[in-house]
This record gives structure tokens, sequence and C-alpha cells, in this order.
């Protein structure tokens, strides 16, 4: 990108207005490429060298402190900072520099580089704007931050945040210190401690940027805001100062770390926590805090929270590299834009499952069919889209075009003009088989088949295609709209390229995939099944249901085992726990029977272990002098363990680091522990097979040691942290 | 003067259709919006045709009063329908013909050659009707707006009434001629009256009519219409209007809501109060034969036809006769015959004038009676009577019904045809292949 022509077609903002374009005088660097307009305002262009996205690694910081010092030197009216991607702003710091570090001092170093790099911006003694589209987040969000205005285009692709505390840390770049004087502690906390992103209107209502303007007037606005600067309301102003007073600090902080309790425990995430003392302690004296902020972003992220978090953000990467689109050509700077082939899914099967994938198809822009044969089924489809919309969206109409997106189909129209067919009718052999045969014909001819059936064998299913190797797996987890994973099953016959379409069309609707070996129970219901097992073995032997929670949740888990059961359902557990068990050697519980058969079904009957009112969980105390046994949670987790190093030993998916993706993804699994084949290697196996030789002891063969386990010698590939 | 062949040139084919089920309105806002019916109904039409959506020439609605937010309404249902940017849509008023004026402008654009492929018919959802502040309270408000020191405001609040909080009921206005001072039950009053209908035979028809379109039902003769889906769960799969237990001696026991005390006009013998959409495919022979579409039926000819406002329900008597006359036909050559139901008596009295010859001869220039419609060959599945009256998409319901009709009973020829608000008339004559 060397000459002003081709970068301002690549700037999605840069259509007419032909204000920068003539600039009297550019110099271009690397990643930064300056240019000063006829009316003296400087434009600072970031444009990372061979990257689709714009992150800043430390060379890019070093380049843009080398241009600060320039325009320092002859200071222009102004300055505007913009992105020449197309997808957004700045994604954030480098995460592939985050470490590993040879202590927290030299993170401590680079943190601070950075810190100067943006305190030698906030200190231009002129104004300076950052001009935002697509997302500016944690390090670019610090950089706008630094910046003394910011204006950002309105659109639904538009997101701002820091979400650091996601990765274990906070944000280090002198966003801490910053962002509580700009809109108020409260906002700011709010957004750092749970690292959500908000839209550009969301951030203009809480003071983060000075204006959401839509495509056609960033520009100017960014130009208006360097000729006549916006001020603050001072009301406002003394209303933000005052929540950061020293007398108030204490009480919000107190307030915030309850709240925090609520969420995560500070034994297993200390980022929150951190951030809250660093901002009571020290929010009356910025200078200082901001060697604080430093200090302390390098203590977390030397941490193991920090670098198992940031081990899992690469998994994650990893598992969104399964699906890099299998077209031809596909462009890198489109592959988040839209759908490049699929337009039109048919989701067969009305129920819960089938009819949540259909709304979370049309929710992400396709065109949809859901085919049912009860005008009931369809009813209650599009009833549970529209409140997924609604939450969504916000936009009326925006609501309105989404559902106009997603059609019931009550004699399957959808079939012939469908690009992607995924039935998901209840798990019969014939049924599904007989649909099969019935489909195939009217189907278009590269159109993708698959089935979200959690218990039958591709193959089995695949027999009546007169095309078997076009039949996949979309494994899709309740509820589709908050569980990222979908298992992409590959049956023996299955097409290479068939189970890279179907990972290419995950990614589209924002999904993980992730290709496992079509054997029962898959990877994720099989590793979780003993582990639900054991806990309701646990029960039955007369240990409560909230002390084995208790104990899983105090591992990490997102929720206990016996909760787990009741929410997803004990009928569908049952049946899943038969079929695998069956399959799996697996002994079923009697009292999840016994449960089933007095029609306690869980969450959804009211009753299961637990009792439910309002659909929360009557979670009755053990009296005081009930002593619980030690084992609870070695129990439960080596189990889950045992059955993760035997997916691996029987190649369920593809190496270590996958598996722990799709566990972690998949059940919720303590993210930062790393995953449990991360955990086996942290922990080493020694011990944990020590552990287990007791277990058997005591409980018996199923706490055999599968051969599967990782021993201390070779030990699993470490994160390899690789992306794009 | 009367027209002569109203589509000179191309011929016209229906090639499908679709409704929604017509829901009575339970004084509430239903729960579709105007637009939601016709797309609700247009997706399911549109999903089954050969050809996608945005090679439809144009799309043409009939709609009387569409929401606040549903300007050209034609136009915001093509767009949700996927017709794409490059369609253009328009929206068509003519009262309670709405829906037909917008398939005969369709056929007129297909007869001239303007257009090949055309997505029209009518849609209403009276439920909707908006309510409206009246005239005092605007003039009010706009006085409000003025008003700023708190003494300015002070005596604008001390001239509010309770006058000026009588809302205005748009549904009402809409359905009151205000050329002549009557509503629509009132000009079917005066039929009543004129032809010495009594309301024995009005409540007879009403209870026929119930019954044939519970035959209909049961029959599955009503295979127009599509099953929609509200966002609360529920599903809606056929008519709701339909009273099945409905009886004269019933009927006999309701108060006349227009002519209070001394009429004869109930709400049990007047169309229902009701929502609903419907559309047709019309295709040139050239789309026909590109699409390889089947075609249902032929539009053959329309007339329109103006007479006294205050008998405003006569229209089909004088519409049809057109018809019949510059085609030189006879009401035999006709094998069925959907005259919308406004009011029972309004169906009843456009019978009685064609009986009439003083009628036919003074106003409708025939030299003798036009003569009798069979009873048992009209409105044969029900009308507005039983299943409502969408005032904008009656007209389509009964072209795409009678087409069913016609199919159904293997027959050739029938017309259907509207009386509308403001004393006017609207026929069309339909062919089967």
């Amino acid at each position: 990108m060397s000459t002003n022509s081709s970068a301002g077609q690549k700037n999605r903002t840069n259509n007419q207005d032909p204000a920068p374009a003539e600039a009297s005088i550019q110099t271009q660097g690397k990643h930064w490429r300056y240019e000063l307009d006829d009316e003296g305002i400087a434009w600072l262009h970031f444009d990372k060298a061979n990257s689709a996205t714009n992150v800043l690694s430390a060379a890019v910081l070093e380049e843009l402190d080398a241009q600060l010092a320039l325009i320092e030197n002859k200071l222009p009216r102004g300055l505007i900072i913009l992105s020449d991607k197309q997808n957004g702003f700045i994604a954030g710091a480098d995460i592939k520099e985050f470490g590993p570090f040879a202590d927290s001092s030299e993170a401590t170093g680079l943190i601070r580089g950075g810190q100067l790099v943006f305190e030698h911006l906030a200190q231009l003694q002129c104004p300076t704007v950052s001009m935002i589209h697509g997302f500016c987040l944690g390090g670019g969000m610090e950089l706008a931050l630094a910046c003394s205005h910011r204006v950002a285009l309105d659109d639904p692709r538009t997101r701002l945040g820091l979400p650091e505390v996601k990765l274990g840390i906070h944000p280090g770049f002198g966003g801490s210190t910053r962002l509580p004087h700009l809109v108020g502690a409260p906002a700011a906390m709010d957004l750092m401690l749970s690292g959500r992103t908000i839209s550009a209107r969301a951030a203009q209502r809480i003071g983060m940027i000075d204006a959401a303007v839509p495509e056609r007037q960033l520009k100017r606005a960014a130009i208006m805001m360097v000729k006549k600067p916006p001020t603050v309301a001072p009301g406002k102003r003394r209303w933000r100062a005052l929540t950061n007073n020293f007398l108030v600090r204490p009480v919000l902080a107190a307030m915030m770390r309850r709240q925090v309790s609520k969420r995560a425990p500070a034994s297993h995430y200390p980022a929150p926590y951190a951030l809250i003392d660093l901002w009571a302690t020290h929010a009356g004296n910025p200078p200082k805090m901001l060697a604080e902020e430093a200090a302390s972003v390098a203590r977390l992220v030397t941490g193991a929270t920090a670098q198992n978090l940031i081990r899992v953000f690469f998994l994650q990467e990893q598992l969104k590299s399964q699906g890099k689109s299998a077209s031809k050509k596909s462009n890198r700077n489109r592959s988040k834009t839209m759908p490049l082939e699929t337009q039109h899914v048919h989701v067969i099967g009305g129920g819960v499952m089938g009819g949540d994938i259909a709304a979370w198809c049309a929710l992400q822009g396709f065109q949809v069919t859901v085919q049912d044969q009860r005008h009931e089924a369809l009813a209650q489809v599009l009833k549970r889209a529209s409140v997924l919309f609604k939450k969504r969206f916000k936009k009326t109409y925006l609501v309105q075009a989404a559902m106009d997106r997603l059609q019931p189909d009550r004699d399957g129209l959808g079939v012939e003009r469908a690009d992607v067919i995924i039935e998901a009718i209840f798990e019969n052999i014939e049924a599904k088989q007989s649909l099969y045969r019935e489909l195939e014909p009217r189907m278009k001819k590269d159109a993708l088949l698959a089935t979200n059936t959690s218990s039958i064998p591709i193959e089995t299913l695949s027999e009546v295609l007169k095309r078997p190797e076009r039949l996949v797996g979309l494994h899709f987890f309740n509820p589709v709209a908050k569980m990222q994973l979908v298992e992409i099953v590959r049956g023996s016959g299955t097409d290479d390229k068939v189970v890279k379409q179907a990972a290419a069309f995950t990614r589209q609707i924002d999904r993980l995939p992730l290709t496992v070996k079509s054997s029962p129970g898959f990877l994720v219901n099989r590793v979780l099944m003993p582990y639900l097992m054991e806990a309701v073995l646990l029960e039955a032997e007369g240990v409560p249901g909230v002390v084995i929670d208790k104990a899983a949740t105090g591992f990490g888990m997102p929720m206990g085992p016996i909760e787990l059961a009741d929410t997803v359902g004990l009928d569908i557990c049952l049946s899943v726990a038969e079929i695998l068990g069956e399959q799996l050697g697996l002994a079923v519980p009697e009292r999840l029977r016994q449960l089933v058969n007095e029609g306690r079904l869980g969450r959804k009957s009211g009753q299961g272990f637990y009792h439910y009112k309002d659909g929360k969980a009557l979670k009755e105390k053990p009296g005081r002098d009930y002593k619980a046994p030690d084992d609870v949670e070695d129990r439960l987790i080596l189990r889950l363990l045992n059955e993760a190093a035997a997916c691996l030993r029987e190649g369920i998916v593809e190496g270590a680091d996958l598996l722990d993706a799709g566990i972690i993804f998949g059940t919720g699994f303590a993210p930062f522990r790393g995953g449990p084949m991360h955990y086996v290697e942290e922990s080493g196996s020694a011990p944990l097979l020590g552990r287990m030789g007791v277990l058997k002891q005591r409980h018996g063969e199923r706490f055999e040691v599968d051969v599967g386990w990782p021993v201390e010698a070779e030990k699993v590939p470490g994160t390899g942290a690789t992306t794009n | 003067m009367t027209q002569q062949q109203a589509f000179a040139g191309r011929p016209v084919y229906v090639v499908d259709g679709a409704r929604t089920p017509f829901l009575k309105a339970k004084g509430k806002p239903g729960p579709f919006t105007a637009a939601n019916l016709a797309v609700a109904a247009g997706r399911r039409l549109l999903d089954r045709q050969p050809f996608s959506p945005d090679l439809f020439d144009e799309v043409i609605m009939g709609c009387v009063m569409p929401g606040p937010e549903e300007a050209n309404i034609a136009r915001t249902i093509a767009l949700r329908l996927n017709c794409k940017e490059r369609v253009p849509a328009w929206t068509v008023q003519r009262n309670c013909a709405s829906g037909m004026q917008a398939l005969d402008c369709a056929a007129h654009n297909i007869a001239s050659g303007r257009s090949d492929l055309i997505l029209a018919g009518g849609v209403e959802a009276m439920s909707h009707a908006p309510v409206l502040l009246n005239e005092k309270m605007v003039r009010w408000l706009a006085d409000w707006m003025r008003a700023r020191s708190f003494g300015a405001r002070m005596k604008a609040l001390s001239q509010l009434r309770g006058g000026h909080f009588k809302p205005v009921i748009g549904l009402l206005c809409g359905l009151t001629d205000h050329t002549v001072g009557l509503n629509m039950g009132q000009t079917a009053e005066n039929l009543a009256y004129r032809f010495k209908i009594s309301r024995e035979r009005m409540d007879a028809f009403a209870v026929q009519s119930h019954q044939r379109l519970a035959r209909a039902q049961d029959e599955n003769f009503l295979n127009e219409i599509e099953v929609i889906y509200d966002t609360r769960g529920h599903f809606y799969d056929a008519d709701d209007g339909l009273r099945r237990d409905s009886d004269v001696a019933k009927l006999a026991k309701l108060k006349p809501v227009f002519d209070r005390h001394y009429g004869m006009v109930t709400a049990a013998n007047s169309a229902q109060v009701t929502d609903g959409a419907a559309l047709l495919v019309l295709a040139s022979e050239a789309a026909v034969e590109k699409h390889k579409l089947p075609v249902m039926g032929r539009i053959v000819d329309a007339a329109w036809a103006g007479l006294n406002p205050a008998e405003m329900g006569l229209g089909p008597a004088h519409a049809m006769a057109q018809i019949l006359q510059h085609r030189k036909m006879k009401p035999s050559d006709i094998d069925y015959w959907e005259i919308n139901e406004a009011f029972a008596t309004q169906v009843l009295a456009c019978r009685e004038a064609w009986m009439d010859s003083a009628y036919c001869k003074k106003e409708l220039g025939w030299r003798k009676a036009v003569g009798e419609i069979d009873n048992e060959r009209l409105n044969v599945d029900g009308g507005g009577v039983s299943l409502g009256h969408p005032v904008g998409a009656s007209g389509a319901r009964i072209v795409l019904h009678l087409l069913s009709v016609l199919e159904r009973t293997k027959s050739k020829q029938g017309i259907a045809s509207l009386c509308i608000g403001g004393g006017q008339g609207g026929a069309m004559l339909l062919e089967r292949p």
C-alpha cells in the first residue's frame, strides 16, 4: 500500500471525500502512514504490514513513537488516527507477545514501553482524534483513550471495549488509569471487569467516545473535532470526578468486589480484584497509577491463570482456523463479512435443538426454513426466536428482518433451494434414514447434508444415501445461542471436502468447529458422561447435591454436575447415558432411572435432584455436623480426565490441544486451568495417577487408569501458539 | 358510459395465489400488522414458485388504511419478501375494492405488454386502525407547544376540557360516507327499505353464510389459506370468524347497531371486522412459458361503476351488469358468483335489483330485468358475513377463491364483485382454461 489511491480504496471510510487524499506532505513507514492535508490536519493511517488485522506489536509501537516524535517537532493543527484495514480500527495488543516472560520485571518493562508511547500521544499539544470503525479493543481502545477525542462509525460491526480481563489481565497501556476519569468509575469499571464490548452508540452514551455517527459523517466529524474540540458538560464532569473521589472509592470498591465475587472467585481469577485494588488505591494519582498499572498487569500476565487463559485464546483461534473457508481463494478480508457460498439453511425438526439452530442461523443473516409437521412446534420456534432476536438486536427493524429470514416450512419447500440442510429430528435410525432417502433427490447437487444426531453413527445413517460421503454430523449443544462449540462429526466415509465445508459453515454462523471422529458420544458427551454419572453415584451414596456441586465449582467448573444434569433434563441424561453406557461399558446408576420413573426430570419438571422454584434451584445446605468424604472432587474430575485421556488415545480429536479446546468450549471446563490435558501436564501425571490408584481401591474398576494417560516423560505438546 | 373490453392486448393469467386465515378483530390490535400478514402469506406463495422473487416486474397491493409505518405498504411488503430493490411496488386504494383494483392494475400492465410477472393482492389489518386525537386536542397541543412561560402554560392548561380527550376512532370514520352523512350500515338499511328485505331474510342469509363456510372448512375447500405464526407461540390455520352454532333464532335476538332501535342490520348479518391478506401471481403468456407456470385461470374482463353513495351496496349489480352487457352474456352463462358480503342485505338487494325490471331499466339502462342469480352458485363457500371483510384484501380473496371454486367444480366462467363505500361497484370476469 504505497500509493494514496489504493489505500483510499481499502479504507472503507474514504470514498468520495477527497480531503486527506491530496495531501501536501506524506511519509510512508512500514505500518504507519503520515499525511498532512491542506488544512494543516495530520492523518496518521495504521495499516499493519503483512496482516489482515491491525494489532499493536512492539515493532508497531516503536514506529508509532517515531511518527509521534516527528509530529511533535512540527505540530499540526490536529492529529487524526485511523485504520486502513477494512475489518476495524485496532484489535488490541499482539497477544503473541504476551509471554512467556522470564520474570515479571521483563513484562513490566515491556508494558511501560507501550505506556510511554501512548503517553507521548496524550501529551501532544494539539487536538488528537481517533476515527474508529469496526473493532476497537484492548490496546486499540487504550490508544483511542490516549487521544483527546474519539469518533466512531455507528454500525453493528463497530465494537469497543477492554476485554483484557478475559485473558486474565487488565488494561495495561493506560486504559485502567484513563477510563475511570473519562466516563466515571461505575461505567468504566463495569466495562473493564466484565470485559464485554459495546456498540458505538452505547460507547457514546457512557461518554467513552464523543460521537457515534454514520459513515457519511465520520470524516467530517473527525475534522470538526480537531477544529472545534467538543467539551463535556460541567455537571457530567463533576459527577464523573466524584465517582473517583478518595472518599467514594472505598465504598464503590467494596461493592465491586462483592459483584465480582459472584462471578469469579479470586483464587481462580485474580485480575478483576487486582484492577479494583489498583483503582481504589491509586486513582487519585494518575502518574503513579500508570506505573502501578504496569506492575499489576506484569504480575498477572506471568501468573498461571493469565497464561492458561491466553492459551485458551489461542485454542479458540485454532478452532476458528479449522473453519477457514473451504472455497477456492477466499479473500481473507471478506471471511468475516458474510456468507461466501451459503445463503439458505434448511433445518428439519422444530424441537428445541432444531428450532434454536434455525433461529441462530437467521440471527447470523441466513435465509432459513425450518421444517416440522407440527404447527405447534413451529410456533414455539418462532416464539423463542423472537425472544433471541429482540435481545440481540434491540432495534425493531432488525428484529423484523431476522424474523422475516426465519420461515416456518411445514411441507419442506426449503429443501430444493437450501445450501445447507441440518437434520435435527428425534433420535431414530429408521426415521432419519427414510427422511434422507426422500431428501437426497430433492437437494441441490452440492448442498451440505448434516445431522445433529448425538448417538447414532454417521456410517449407519449414510447407508441409505446414493452419495454416503456427503453426510456429516453437526453436533450443536444446548442452548445453541450460548454454547460456542459445534462438533463436526466425520464418519469413516465422510468426504474431506464435506468436513471442511461443514467447518466453514460453522464459522459462518460464528460458532467454533471441532472435527471429531464418529464414535459414541463424540468428544464432549463422552467426557462429560462419566463425570455426571459419578456425581449421580455420589448423590445416591448420600452426599448432598450442594456438596457435589460445590466440589466441581471449586475446581472451576461453571456449574456443578448435579445442577447441570437437572438443567439438561434427567430423561435426556438417562437416554444418553444408556446409549453411551452400552457402547462404552459405562454403568448407569439406578438412582437416575428411579428419578426419571418418578417423573422428576430436572429443572423443566420443577423437580430433579433439586427442587425448583421459579426456575431456580432450592439448594439446601447440609447440616452443621455433616462431613463430606474427602475424595468428592477427585472422583468427579479424575473420571473426566481419565475419559479425556481415553479419547486422546482413540484419536477422537487430533491432538491434546484440540481436545482441551473442545472440552473447554463444549463443557465450560475451568478455562483458567487451560483444559484437561494441560491440567494433567501442569499437575504432573504421577500424583494424579497415584490418586487414581487410591480411588480404584476404594471404588472399583471404573477408576482403572486408561492407557492413554500422558506419562511424565513424554509431555503433551504445549500451546504451540500460532494464529492465522 | 360503459367501457368496452377492459384488457385489450395480451391475455392475463393467474398462476397461483395464497391468503392468510382471516382473523376477526377482538377489540384490541390483532397479532399481525398489515405488512406482517401480507409477508406471511406472500412468503409461502413465493417459496413455491419456480422463479426467484426478484424476477417480478412489479408488486401492486391494495390497502385502505395502512399503519402509520406502512406508507406505500406494497413497497414494504415487496422488500420484506426479498423482491430486491429493483422491483418497483405501489399501493392502490379504492376502499372495499382495493384488492381488486390491484389485480385490475396488474392485469392492465400485463395486457399492455408493460409487465410480464406481477405480484398483486390486498391486505388490511382493521384491528390496527388508528385511534386519533380530535381536532380540538390537536389545536390545543399546538398552543401548548408554543406556551413557554409558566403563565402561558397555566392558561393553556385551564383551557383543557373533557371534550379534548374524546378520541376519533379511525375505523368508524373510514366506514362512514361523509358526503351523504351515512355510515355503511345505514346505506344497507336503505337497501332493505327499498327492496323490502326483511330482518328474517337477512339473518337467514347470514346463517347460510356460516353453514357454507363450515362445510368448506370441513371439506378442505379453502386450500388457498396458508398457516401463519405469530411471535408468541400461536399459529392460525383457519378463518376464525366462523360461528358453527349460528342459527336464525339466535340471530333474531341481536340488536341493530347502525340504525339503533328501529333498524334491522345487526353485527351478525354484516361483514365482520377482520384482518387478512390475499396475494396472487399474475403472468403473461411469455412468463407462463418461460417459467413453466401452471395456469389457474385468466382474468378476462373487469368493470367499475358509480352509483348513489347512499345505496353503495348495489355496486355489484351495476358493475356486473356492465360485464354481461358488453360481453353479451346473461346470468345463466356464469357458472359461479362471488359477491362480497359487506352486508347480507346488500347481497340480497343486488339479486333483487337484477330481477326488478323497473330498476334495471332506470338505473342500469337495460331493456328488461337482467335476471336471476342462482343462490346455489353464489358465495358457495361463505363470505364476508362468516369469514370477514378485511376491506383492502377482500377483492383479491374473492378472485382467488372463485378460481378455486371453478377448478373444483370443473366449470368455466365466474364473476367476482364487490360494493364499494362511496357509491361504486367493481367486478371481474374470470375464466378457467
